[in-house]
């Protein structure tokens, strides 16, 4: 298909045209002021039914040298750069069903566009779950989370999102439908395609579908609440608890500027098994305070991202160091944030990885200190990146340039370094995406 | 018999590497790093898939990440094609060498070099032993989870280019669970690190690519672990059934109840029978055998294992034995794991195979397999992961009786084809190496081959490592499919394309 337009790149109602004779007239309607991404306003916004409306769209923005911003429920659409361009929003909720639940197996196939919430519904029925706590579940879509490779506490016991998913479907800017994985847990057979497209941020292509391993409910849960002195003592008891063979499914450590931390252990078992747990924990931690805590301290996480009160400016960064380094990034943190007069919240999940929300009169503290932040962890081989509140009202958003969220005014890369693969990494962009169709310049290094 | 393999690199012209090539060669490794007698050389003509033998042209012991550089870079810029192999034990012919190449071998570079316990973390050289990292850090009552039958004498970096499982990868994960960082050779000569120390490094996965892509996208020459604490209590049990339908319908149940064994293990009467004849473990003579390990929390373990064994019971066990101390656990592990071996003592040869199907229908293919049996008149013994439904027929055969061989071989081949019947794979964990790239076009489709080449052209466009492994047709590099479509600026006279 190679006639070309007479006009170099099609926009307007020509497009909008071309665009409703590929998916159907009620799968296409103009972007709104809503629709803008990180400050940027897209034309089109598309909601394809199945893969195959899906591939054709993208093969024709390819052809027609138009940009495409796949978009699930929308929770993380600011993370990432902003897009260099942004013609079409391709909408994945038109593919949102649950393929296959193959219980006895212990594996589910579901479509990219079904919320994480109504998947652990459908997976309940049967007694089980996907183990994987992403921000807002009842909005994040399957395909969102993979995107960004979102993943919460339960990291710890039950791994990332890259060890839970065992197949996909990815649609290339190209039309290109591929399918990668399968259905069973255990398979080696070709490379690990899922496991490149989680995290790529949609830049590599369209995820149209995956299959999950899935695990069973526990039979039951409890939380408890330490109580450490101090920093040092938090530290210690983290190192202690992790390298014991006490098995702990989560463990995170809730701070703030002034507060005295708290250590939040997650226990999963029979209720002989937690009885025992819990006896063991406070035998091993003693003489530190020991007491019960309830599940909603699990979302504390998601609290970091609550909208600040008027003329404060808010941001939150997602960090990654080695676990025996947590409380040395909380102290930097805090002698950071006093330095500047900002307030902190963070928090710090055992496994290494950890979220710190700053708060202060105008960006550009927040901005230093996220920069001296970042400047300190990469250089213990860890990472920072920056995870933008949902815009406040997508008016503000443009108006303000996005006064809310740090990356909107480009004043800090929303990713950090790299590495020495960078090379790699923009090699394999350009086999997947040579146009650039797919959220261009979004990912690390510009890619 | 040996097989000549499909395996003349594209990009190999050359009637073998010229004597100034090797004397530079030479000049990297030393005169004790580089084999070039063809006594010297035939060991490496094949891995553990014997009946596949080539004849590389030389093979480097290389001792340093330097060294293994310096001679890729050589090879970049010759255009010989290498093979990274590790101990040689793969069972898909992934190390086989390939037609006018090279062998690279790892196994000099066997030092641990970092242990980092309070992180869980140890770096290690590729030539590593799977066992040895788990004897370095057992005192401070940690271990490498991934454990291969083979693991006393594979390699880490073995490990990582076949992503390798092993009994207990039911609960705690594969290779690519427990490795989080690399330092890679890419196949022109830079040296590039993948993942971190630290989890979520900013940017593509490479890592997780990297990981089981058999030796086709470069070479590890520093690999990072994560290492796991002992859980604080192990139960190990079998239980003997009249039938492996009925063990199966046990597995079943055991799943169902939300229960979460470390391992699950099963063996029909014939695997019983060799394994037996060689180690002696004192397996109940049974239609199929059931082997369970739980661990964990001593308290929720001790109430799991009950419930395991009733399970088995109303499921038809007619007996069940826990393991009383270490040494009973060892053993009732031993035969499991020496039953490939163990199949010389029944049969004079045999083709063990890999394939994986969804756990439920494990009852199906059994069934299959024991008609195919029957009717090409060959035995099979069935060794298998029950908990993830990763079977391991082995189809016993007799190369000396005319025409066995290649019924065994259309034996093999058509167990796989059910398989990928059944929606499962072709390889669970031996990988696809040589012995089965034919079969990956019947796994999957044309376009999704493709897309796995596409990062295998970015990191390896000239097609030099290991590259007659995994696909059945090369894709050339810097091809877009479909015919060539100006840009739009270039159409508008905007640009112009040069």
């Amino acid at each position: 298909m190679s006639t070309q337009t007479a006009l170099p790149l099609l926009s307007g109602p020509e497009l909008g045209e071309r665009l409703r004779a590929l998916a159907g007239a009620d799968a296409v309607r103009p972007a709104a002021i809503g629709d803008a991404i990180g400050g940027v306003s897209a034309q089109w916004v598309v909601e394809p039914h199945s893969d195959r409306d899906a591939a054709s769209l993208l093969r024709f923005a390819t052809d027609a040298g138009l940009s495409v911003i796949p978009r699930g429920g929308g929770s993380k659409l600011s993370w990432g750069n902003p897009p260099q361009r942004a013609d079409m929003l391709l909408c994945t909720l038109g593919l949102h069903r649950i393929v296959e639940h193959t219980w006895a197996d212990m594996t589910v196939t579901v479509e990219a566009g079904c919320t994480i919430a109504e998947l652990q519904r459908a997976l309940a029925k049967h007694r089980q779950r996907l183990a994987v706590d992403p921000l807002w579940p009842e909005r994040a879509t399957v395909g969102g989370i993979l995107s960004t490779n979102d993943t919460g506490a339960l990291r710890l016991s039950y791994g990332g999102l890259r060890d839970l998913v065992i197949g996909m479907t990815l649609v290339l800017p190209d039309g290109t439908i591929a399918k990668s994985g399968g259905k069973v847990v255990k398979n080696v057979a070709g490379y690990d395609l899922p496991k490149l497209a989680t995290g790529a941020l949609g830049t590599l292509g369209v995820i149209t579908q995956a299959i999950f391993r899935v695990h069973p409910l526990p039979a039951g849960t409890q939380t408890l609440q330490l109580q450490p002195a101090g920093l040092p003592s938090m530290q210690r008891t983290i190192l202690d608890l992790l390298n014991s063979d006490l098995p702990c499914a989560q463990m995170q450590a809730c701070l703030a500027s002034g507060v005295a931390p708290a250590l939040y252990l997650g226990l999963e078992g029979t209720e002989a098994g937690l009885a025992a747990q819990e006896k063991a924990i406070r035998e091993r931690a003693q003489p530190m305070p020991l007491s019960f805590a309830t599940p909603e301290v699990w979302r504390a996480r998601q609290e970091l991202w609550t909208p600040p009160e008027e003329g404060v400016y808010a941001a939150v960064a997602k960090l990654s160091v080695l676990p025996s380094k947590l409380m040395e990034v909380a102290a930097a943190l805090d002698r950071l944030a006093q330095a500047r007069r900002a307030q902190w919240r963070a928090v710090l999940q055992a496994t290494g990885i950890g979220w710190m929300r700053v708060e202060a009169a105008e960006p550009a503290s927040a901005v230093e200190l996220f920069r001296e932040m970042r400047t300190a962890i990469e250089s213990g081989g860890g990472s920072l990146t920056i995870a933008p509140l949902p815009p406040r009202s997508a008016a503000a958003e443009l108006v303000n340039g996005g006064a809310t969220s740090l990356s909107a005014e480009n004043v800090i890369d929303f990713w950090g370094g790299a590495g020495d693969a960078l090379p790699l990494m923009a090699a394999v962009k350009r086999q997947f995406d040579p146009q650039r169709t797919l959220n261009p310049g979004r990912f690390v290094g510009g890619i | 018999m040996t097989q000549q393999p499909s395996n003349l690199s594209a990009t190999s012209a050359a009637a073998g590497v010229s004597p100034g090539v090797l004397a530079e060669l030479r000049s990297i490794t030393g005169e004790r790093g580089l084999l070039t007698a063809p006594v010297d050389l035939r060991t490496y003509e094949c891995d553990g898939l014997t009946n596949f033998r080539v004849m590389p042209q030389a093979v480097v012991l290389a001792e340093s990440a330097a060294q293994v550089q310096a001679v890729v870079r050589l090879c970049h810029r010759e255009r010989i094609p290498f093979v990274a192999r590790g101990a040689g034990t793969g069972l898909s012919g992934g190390a086989l060498p390939v037609a006018n190449g090279i062998v690279i071998s790892l196994t000099r570079m066997n030092h641990i070099l970092e242990v980092d316990l309070e992180n869980a973390r140890m770096v290690v050289e590729p030539g590593v032993i799977n066992a040895d990292v788990t004897a370095r850090i057992a005192a401070a009552g940690f271990f490498y989870a991934p454990d291969p039958s083979s693991q006393s004498v594979c390699t880490v970096g073995g490990n990582v280019a076949e992503n390798s499982g092993g009994l207990h990868c039911l609960k705690y994960g594969f290779t690519t669970t427990h490795v989080v960082g690399l330092e890679v050779i890419l196949p022109d000569g830079q040296l590039v690190h993948l993942g971190g120390s630290a989890l979520d490094s900013p940017g593509y996965d490479l890592l997780g690519v990297f990981v089981g892509s058999e030796g086709t996208l470069g070479i590890a020459t520093k690999i990072t672990l994560r290492i796991v604490k002992r859980a604080q209590c192990v139960q190990t049990l079998l239980a003997a059934f009249n039938s492996t339908n009925d063990a199966g319908a046990a597995v079943s149940a055991i799943i169902a109840a939300g229960l979460y064994p470390a391992a699950m293990e099963m063996m029909d009467r014939l695997a019983i029978e060799a394994s037996e004849a060689a180690v002696h473990a004192n397996y109940p003579p049974c239609g199929g055998l059931l082997l369970v390990e739980m661990d964990g929390a001593t308290a929720e373990v001790e109430a799991n294992v009950e419930q395991v064994e009733a399970l088995c019971r109303s499921h038809g066990a007619w007996e069940i034995r826990r393991a009383k101390t270490a040494a009973e656990r060892t053993l009732i592990w031993k035969g499991r794991k020496a039953a490939f071996a163990a199949m010389g003592r029944i049969s004079p040869d045999y083709i063990v195979q890999d394939g994986v199907i969804p756990r439920t229908r494990l009852p199906e293919i059994m069934d299959e397999i024991a008609t195919l049996s029957d009717e090409s008149g060959l035995r099979v013994a069935n060794v298998f992961h029950a908990g993830d439904g990763n079977l391991h027929p082995l189809v016993l055969y007799d190369a000396r009786v005319p025409g066995q061989e290649a019924a065994a071989e259309r034996l093999a081949s058509r167990i796989l084809e059910l398989c990928i019947e059944k929606g499962g794979s072709i390889t669970g964990e031996h990988g696809v190496g040589e012995e089965k790239k034919l079969m990956m076009s019947k796994m999957f489709a044309e376009p999704d081959l493709e897309t796995m080449q596409r990062v295998r052209c970015a990191f390896d466009p000239l097609h030099l490592s290991n590259p007659t492994k995994v696909f059945p047709r090369p894709r050339l590099c810097g091809e877009k499919g479909g015919k060539y479509v100006p840009h739009p600026l270039e159409t508008a006279g905007v640009a112009e394309r040069f």
